[in-house]
């Protein structure tokens, strides 16, 4: 029987689609991302059913497992003014770049002793720093209490731009509870009372009344969709 | 695909002339597809999805206040402490004479804390009907979270988030007293000697 030869087919496959492909997922990820916020703690915010998306310019105060506080604006212009007013004020002798440095920096926690000596350093190195966390001082009064002076000196300077900032505490699921009320009494002995908890999403539980509102909300919402058509 | 069809329809060109090369246009897209990859996954690992959800928390101005407007019979304390435990009990507790009788749960979705406060609502809502000396139709539960020095954030967040899920009109936040220390101690004490 003679030998039945088989085409050689060639090994090479066409790309073209892979890289359609590829390149499809890539401007959806650049398109519905948004870059990470640098932190210098790695914290793991408790979950909650509240649905509520974290405000835009925020004073976001950190709180890691041992009870360091960090401090983080997003606004820009703020922060600019910000580390004006604290550079006149605790007399830290910062120069320009220094204060371009606070304006551009990400969430730090150091008294204002060490703020100058964390400043100078290049922003690679910054997030290496040895934090010590922001000291809390029991008189929650923005002349002894630090976190009570930048919280209050953030408002100010948001006031100024034009926003002013809502205070969003994100602290760590496992920090021992007096370490958050310190921060809390921080907060409402400055008559913020209102303020939010970042969180992580969770389901709503089945049977209860949040789950009974949602059902209803979700319900009128697809019976007033045909009524503004 | 990619390649175009460069074979061209033309006439056949004489034995004499010179032909070109023919090139391929075909070109291998696979550094290309690399590369897109390569960015994918920064941008997976770089980038968050969404922004944080968040919770909003109003703390209360004046603590007298809440407590002196609360009623005895709608007044629900809730202890965290250690462990994840949570210590409740109903009324004020202000009678030294009568200690509330102080019951310990988890914070799990059946038996535990969540089961507690739907029935503390619901006999609220039936004896505020009952024409008790001091009950008024108008009556709403009332709900005072007290974390304990050795509770966690978590507690804190959860309990709060119970208040939602469960739709408490009033809740309060307040610093924990000795007395209900002693609480805590004494449910601990008794639960650790009788019978397990």
């Amino acid at each position: 029987m003679p030998k039945h030869k088989l085409p050689r087919k060639s090994t090479h496959i066409d790309m073209t689609a892979m890289c359609d492909v590829a390149f499809l997922l890539l401007t959806f990820f650049m398109l519905a991302t948004k870059f990470k916020p640098d932190e210098p703690v790695v914290v793991k915010t408790p979950s909650s059913i509240s649905d509520i998306v974290i405000p835009d310019n925020s004073i976001l105060l950190t709180v890691d497992p041992s009870g360091k506080v960090f401090f983080d604006y997003d606004n820009k212009k703020a922060k600019a003014i910000l580390i004006e007013k604290v550079n006149t004020e605790k007399q830290l002798n910062l120069t320009e770049a220094e204060k371009e440095s606070f304006k551009r920096g990400a969430s730090f926690g150091l008294p204002f002793n060490q703020m100058k000596a964390y400043l100078s350093i290049d922003p690679i190195n910054q997030k290496s720093y040895p934090f010590t966390g922001i000291p809390i001082d029991t008189t929650y009064t923005p002349a002894l209490n630090e976190l009570a002076y930048w919280v209050q000196s953030a408002r100010i300077a948001g006031q100024e731009t034009g926003h002013p900032p809502r205070i969003c505490i994100k602290c760590d699921a496992g920090t021992a509870y007096p370490k958050v009320k310190d921060v809390i009494k921080t907060l409402t002995k400055n008559d913020i009372l209102r303020f939010n908890l970042v969180t992580t999403l969770e389901a709503i539980p089945d049977g209860t009344a949040a789950a009974v509102e949602h059902a209803e909300k979700e319900k009128a919402a697809s019976q007033n969709k045909p009524a503004t058509h | 695909m990619a390649e175009i069809d460069t074979s061209g329809g033309g006439k056949k060109k004489g034995p004499g002339v010179k032909k070109g090369k023919k090139l391929s246009t075909r070109i291998d897209l696979t550094p290309m597809v690399d590369l897109g990859f390569l960015l994918i996954t920064f941008f997976i690992f770089t980038t968050t999805m969404s922004k944080p959800k968040t919770m909003e928390i109003n703390m209360p101005v004046d603590i007298k206040d809440t407590t002196t407007k609360a009623k005895d019979y709608c007044t629900m304390t809730i202890l965290l402490s250690q462990q994840h435990r949570v210590y409740y009990y109903v009324g004020l507790a202000d009678d030294p004479m009568h200690p509330p009788k102080v019951e310990v749960t988890y914070f799990q979705n059946r038996n535990g804390i969540r089961d507690a406060i739907i029935q503390h609502k619901k006999n609220v809502d039936e004896e505020k009907m009952n024409g008790m000396p001091g009950h008024i139709p108008t009556d709403k539960p009332v709900i005072l979270i007290k974390p304990d020095i050795n509770s966690q954030y978590e507690d804190m967040v959860n309990i709060l988030d119970e208040m939602k899920i469960n739709d408490m009109p009033i809740y309060a936040m307040i610093d924990i007293t000795p007395v209900d220390q002693g609480y805590i101690k004494a449910t601990e004490e008794a639960n650790a000697g009788g019978p397990k």
